[in-house]
């Protein structure tokens, strides 16, 4: 009996979303794990960091890793994985760009544990303890991972071979995926495998109602209306990003009347989602005058957290680049 | 970093509109006017062309500056191409402000064919007005 591929899955700054999603495979689990044996999965199997290490260099097939890079040890663990895997997959929005955590970039370090320790007001802090990175207690050093100065996307630490995207990927992504992956005949590198290349309108049960040339007056968001569920949604108002959007959910939200938040990221030869998103949003609001304009664009309380919502560390920018001296 | 012998010298990328302000630039040479060196200049069939992935792509890649200038509004070759490039520099000033690139910095002008003379007011103020902010490169390093 030949040996069956071997799949790592590992996950960095992620909400385990992306674990969730996994199991999510159901009964296709059980193909899966006779289909392949996954060394390392921390989530649900009891490999730990020195199995990856003794592994030789290459010897995992693919590993599948989730979350971006916010602090060294997750930088640490991804390119252990890249030295041992052959084919290395950014799974998810956070660790393809940056996702949700990757939001926390248009701040500083500082103030992110200031905000997270000091001020929240969910806090329960009675000593004000604030995490440090190397620590005594009882004549022991503890240390901590240092957190990096921005969330990175994954490619921007090592090099990665395949991206699946989503907000977590849909189980059948998860699951055409890894069908390209054993599949042997390889996209070529950089590729987004799992999904769709056309946009997210072309799986859309509502598209067919939309007309030709959308043009909007106002600009609503989803607690403001109760969307007619038989009209497309962009038509109504609302901010639907399915247009600039990467199809392969077979329109979830839509489907239960919430317009696209771009969780499936950008569609080729897009270099920065939230500036096309942004572009293509604003085309269609059918004003003229300045005034009237900043007004309907005074109803979007956050413009980057709309059109960058899991795609900020890797746009253009990637994070702020405010004056620190101002 | 920056020398202070050195004086500032602030780049800006200026997407120009073939119909119009292009036009104005060579009427400004022509009639032999004076303006600032700094402008780097993209010829685009129209200001509704310039994409703002055009705009932050020449920030990421050093502009102090972007200078989007096109026909008047009712004057576009194609009927409304700079009022669309009118809503998308409105909305993606907003994202600039959110990422700490100062207001001054991306600027949306209407310049006739026939206004050199108001594209060397234009130039020299906005070279001005980023020579007061400084430069914008070294604020883009992060070190990882």
């Amino acid at each position: 009996m030949t040996e069956k591929p071997k799949i790592a899955m590992y996950w960095c700054a992620s909400c385990g979303g992306c674990e969730e999603a996994t199991v999510d495979l159901a009964e296709r689990i059980l193909e899966l794990t006779n289909l392949v044996d996954i060394v390392f999965w921390p989530v649900a199997l009891d490999f730990k960091q020195e199995d990856v290490e003794k592994l030789p260099d290459g010897s995992i097939t693919a590993s599948l890793i989730n979350g971006g890079i916010r602090v060294t040890e997750n930088r640490h663990m991804v390119e252990l994985l890249r030295r041992k895997s052959k084919i290395v997959v950014a799974y998810g929005a956070c660790s393809a760009w940056g996702g949700i955590p990757g939001l926390a970039n248009l701040y500083g370090t500082d103030e992110l544990i200031s905000r997270a320790y000091h001020e929240v007001p969910s806090l329960n802090n009675p000593e004000n303890v604030t995490p440090q990175q190397s620590v005594e207690v009882d004549g022991n050093r503890l240390e901590l991972p240092e957190l990096l100065p921005r969330l990175l996307p994954i490619d921007q630490v090592i090099d990665v071979d395949y991206y699946v995207p989503g907000c977590p990927p849909t189980a059948d992504v998860t699951w055409n995926a890894i069908k390209t992956l054993l599949s042997g005949e390889l996209p070529p590198k950089g590729a987004v495998i799992g999904a769709s290349d056309k946009a997210l309108c072309d799986q859309c049960p509502l598209n067919e109602t939309k007309p030709d040339k959308v043009l909007i007056k106002d600009l609503k968001r989803p607690h403001q209306v109760i969307p007619d569920p038989t009209k497309c949604l962009l038509t109504q108002g609302l901010l639907c990003l399915g247009p600039a959007t990467r199809g392969g959910c077979e329109a979830l939200c839509v489907k239960a009347r919430m317009p696209c938040t771009g969780c499936f990221g950008p569609l080729d030869r897009v270099t920065d989602y939230g500036a096309k998103t942004a572009s293509f949003i604003s085309s269609i609001i059918d004003l003229q005058d300045e005034e009237a304009l900043e007004e309907v664009i005074d109803k979007l309380p956050d413009p980057v957290g709309t059109f960058y919502r899991y795609t900020l560390a890797a746009s253009s920018l990637g994070g702020s680049v405010r004056n620190s001296k101002s | 970093m920056h020398e202070l012998s050195e004086p500032f010298e602030p780049k800006i990328v200026l997407f120009a509109c073939n119909w119009c302000t292009y036009a104005a630039l060579d009427l400004a040479g022509t009639s032999r006017m004076k303006y600032p060196p700094n402008f780097l200049v993209i010829k685009v069939m129209c200001s509704g062309r310039v994409d703002p992935q055009f705009i932050l792509e020449a920030f990421r890649n050093g502009a102090d500056g972007v200078l989007v200038a096109g026909c008047h509004p009712g004057d576009c070759h194609y009927i409304e191409g700079n009022y669309k490039a009118l809503r998308r520099i409105t909305m993606i000033r907003r994202i600039l402000d959110r990422f700490g690139i100062e207001r001054e910095r991306l600027r949306l002008e209407w310049i006739s064919a026939s206004e050199a003379a108001k594209f060397v007011k234009v130039a020299n103020e906005m070279v001005d007005q980023i020579k007061a902010l400084g430069p914008l490169a070294p604020r883009l390093q992060v070190s990882v």
